[in-house]
């Protein structure tokens, strides 16, 4: 693979994706601590709200210590360099949650959909679009659909006022082969003015090769977090990726021992817990289940006694996707039944 | 003269069509004309093949028949936009107007919870909010029943192919309305609603779950009393409609997860979003004709026609 002199722009998770690993506390400190450091080493953009997105606090998801206007206004102006973005799920935050991001200075939209939903999008990355905002169309669970049906979904929202379409792992389900032929596929099906990009999870150890597969393929925006902190067993670590990219040469524009900095200094401290391919982290990559259901299902496991494993799989088989975090006390509460355990 | 109100359908689609079916069971009501805007649609089609009047010139045209097949009340199918323009036209010659859309330009109408109060006002226009509203709303009130409820959050989970178009181009409409509603008649001090559109193959039976977050500890006795009875409340017109498990109690939070399978008359089964909108709409619309054949209502005058 040759990635020589190519132009990578990366995008921090580890204050968004990293929440749910947190369950939603980190602090206002915590957050301005990570986003300046992450700004000095030369991160281009930052991602920073509930880890469900804008307005995902919620009993369903979790409430955080702060509000996303508490998050985004303490970060934003201590920038020097990075672009701020924020998340936003159509069904859970709404196009008030989208001005109110604009108005803190967010400067990047990003409108996940399930893979096969993007007609929900219309309404948001209209307005983002309309607002004069970078404007991604954030395809998750993108394993559980084809490449065909994926650029179809593509192209909705490119229609709506997209600049950029993001193949979005959020199983950490696929294998390389996989997020070559959907990258190449989105790829080909616009012109330049589309940029094309890759969020991988580490469930199934293959973040890094993963991403740098997605780069080959085409894609210039690559997601990560610093130390791997996000859902799951987290997102490519961005000091381990960055360390890779420096040693094909691709050009990141970040410096390596600041950001290994940041990972062993600031974000490895914070972690609740060690963010590792577990058991059941493993399991949502090998059933293809998304991956802020994890600490959901262990907390099931302590509460009811059924397995995460047991839980997560068959979450999987029923084709549950991102934001149903309700099913799982539901599913719970069943087998439980099932067994005679309450 | 009949017990039956005479009905006017606006909006020949999935709602409009199921509506129609539904209707034909209904001892209160019955339905006389299909109102569409496309004179080759299939639901106008439908609805000729079923036996009523058709229009397809939209609710102009059905306004000089209104008086004279004596129509006493409309359900609109349509959409947010041009529901304003109808209701007041059929209001201005009397009919009572059950509103499908998200529209919400008259009270919010969760049946089991305050359509006795709206029916004796006699409400000319009354929303029927979103199907998560109808599936949701009957168990945040049968918690603040009990005691007071600081926030009530709920999540809708449909199935892709019961999430038509209108939906989909603006879910935001969904949320506001749903979590408005879940203040207003739920009882919520806050509200909150997410949607959830999930593709999966069989469609899956409409899901939701309600989160209540009490002031106080929750009397888990009382509460749960509560929500078994209003789940009979809501069976009498959704027989589908099942608690799947809770109320879950920990702490202040009360959490109770339901399905709601719809009758399969013209929607599949899987549309419970679907089918609690159509069963509440006409449920709706039949307590008003029993209050007028009781008496307790007085329907607005009107030279009679037949």
């Amino acid at each position: 693979m040759n990635l020589k002199g190519k132009k990578v722009v990366l995008h921090d998770m580890s204050l968004r994706d990293g929440m749910h690993a947190k369950q939603h506390q980190i602090s206002l400190e915590q957050m301005v601590t990570v986003a300046s450091a992450l700004d000095d080493a030369g991160m281009p953009m930052i991602e920073v709200t509930h880890g469900d997105g804008l307005g995902g606090s919620s009993v369903n998801y979790g409430f955080p210590a702060h509000s996303d206007e508490e998050y985004l206004q303490a970060v934003i102006p201590k920038m020097k360099q990075a672009k701020v973005s924020a998340l936003l799920l159509p069904g859970i935050g709404t196009v008030d949650h989208l001005r109110m991001a604009k108005d803190c200075g967010v400067s990047s939209i990003r409108v996940a959909t399930h893979c096969t939903e993007a007609d929900v999008s219309e309404q948001h990355i209209g307005l983002s679009a309309k607002l004069g905002m970078d404007t991604v169309g954030f395809l998750m669970m993108a394993h559980m659909t084809s490449a065909e049906r994926l650029v179809e979904q593509a192209q909705l929202m490119v229609s709506y006022g997209a600049n950029c379409i993001y193949c979005t792992d959020s199983a950490g389900y696929m294998l390389p082969d996989e997020v070559r032929e959907k990258i190449s596929a989105l790829r080909s099906a616009f012109g330049k003015d589309i940029e094309v990009g890759f969020h991988g999870h580490h469930n199934m150890g293959m973040a890094i090769a993963n991403s740098l597969e997605a780069i080959d393929a085409g894609a210039n925006r690559i997601d990560g977090s610093v130390a791997g902190l996000g859902a799951g067993a987290g997102n490519t670590p961005l000091e381990i990726f960055v360390a890779v990219l420096d040693r094909m040469q691709a050009n990141h524009g970040i410096d390596l021992y600041k950001i290994m900095d940041v990972a062993e200094d600031l974000v490895v401290p914070m972690m609740d817990r060690v963010i590792r391919v577990d058991r059941d982290a493993l399991t949502l990559g090998y059933a293809g289940v998304y991956s802020s259901f994890l600490l959901f299902a262990q907390r099931a496991q302590a509460k009811y006694g059924i397995a995460a494993r047991d839980l997560l799989v068959e979450l999987g088989r029923r084709g549950t996707v991102g934001g149903q975090e309700d099913m799982i006390e539901d599913l719970a509460l069943t087998m439980a039944k099932e067994k005679g355990l309450i | 003269m009949s017990k039956k109100l005479k009905a006017v359908i606006i909006g020949p689609g999935n709602i409009g069509t199921d509506l129609l079916m539904k209707m034909q069971r209904s001892d209160w009501i019955e339905p006389v004309w299909m109102v569409g805007i496309d004179e080759t649609s299939e639901g106008l089609r439908r609805a000729k093949e079923m036996g009523i009047k058709t229009c397809s010139t939209g609710v102009d045209g059905v306004l000089p028949h209104i008086i004279e097949d004596d129509i006493r009340v409309a359900f609109d199918a349509t959409s947010a936009y041009v529901h304003a323009e109808n209701s007041r036209k059929l209001n201005a010659l009397g009919v009572i107007m059950i509103d499908l859309t998200p529209a919400a330009i008259g009270p919010f109408c969760v049946p089991p919870v305050n359509l006795k109060e709206l029916t004796e006002k006699l409400e000319m226009n009354v929303n029927m909010v979103t199907c998560g509203g109808q599936a949701t709303i009957p168990m945040v009130a049968a918690v603040s029943q009990v005691q007071s409820v600081a926030y009530g959050e709920i999540i809708a989970t449909v199935s892709s192919h019961s999430a038509g178009p209108g939906t989909r181009k603006n879910i935001d409409e969904f949320t506001r309305t749903t979590a408005l509603a879940v203040e207003k008649i739920g009882g919520a001090g806050k509200g909150k609603a997410i949607i959830v559109i999930n593709p999966a193959e069989p469609p899956l039976i409409m899901r939701d779950t309600v989160h209540c977050l009490t002031e106080e500890e929750p009397d888990q006795k009382a509460i749960t009393e509560s929500v078994l009875a209003m789940i009979v409340e809501v069976q009498k017109y959704v027989p589908g409609y099942r608690l799947k498990n809770g109320p879950v109690f920990d702490g202040k939070r009360i959490s109770i997860f339901l399905e709601v399978e719809g009758l399969g008359d013209f929607l599949p089964k899987y549309s419970g979003n679907l089918d609690i909108m159509t069963a509440a709409g006409l449920r709706t619309a039949e307590m008003f004709a029993n209050e007028a054949h009781e008496g307790n209502i007085q329907l607005p005058a009107r030279a009679q026609g037949v």
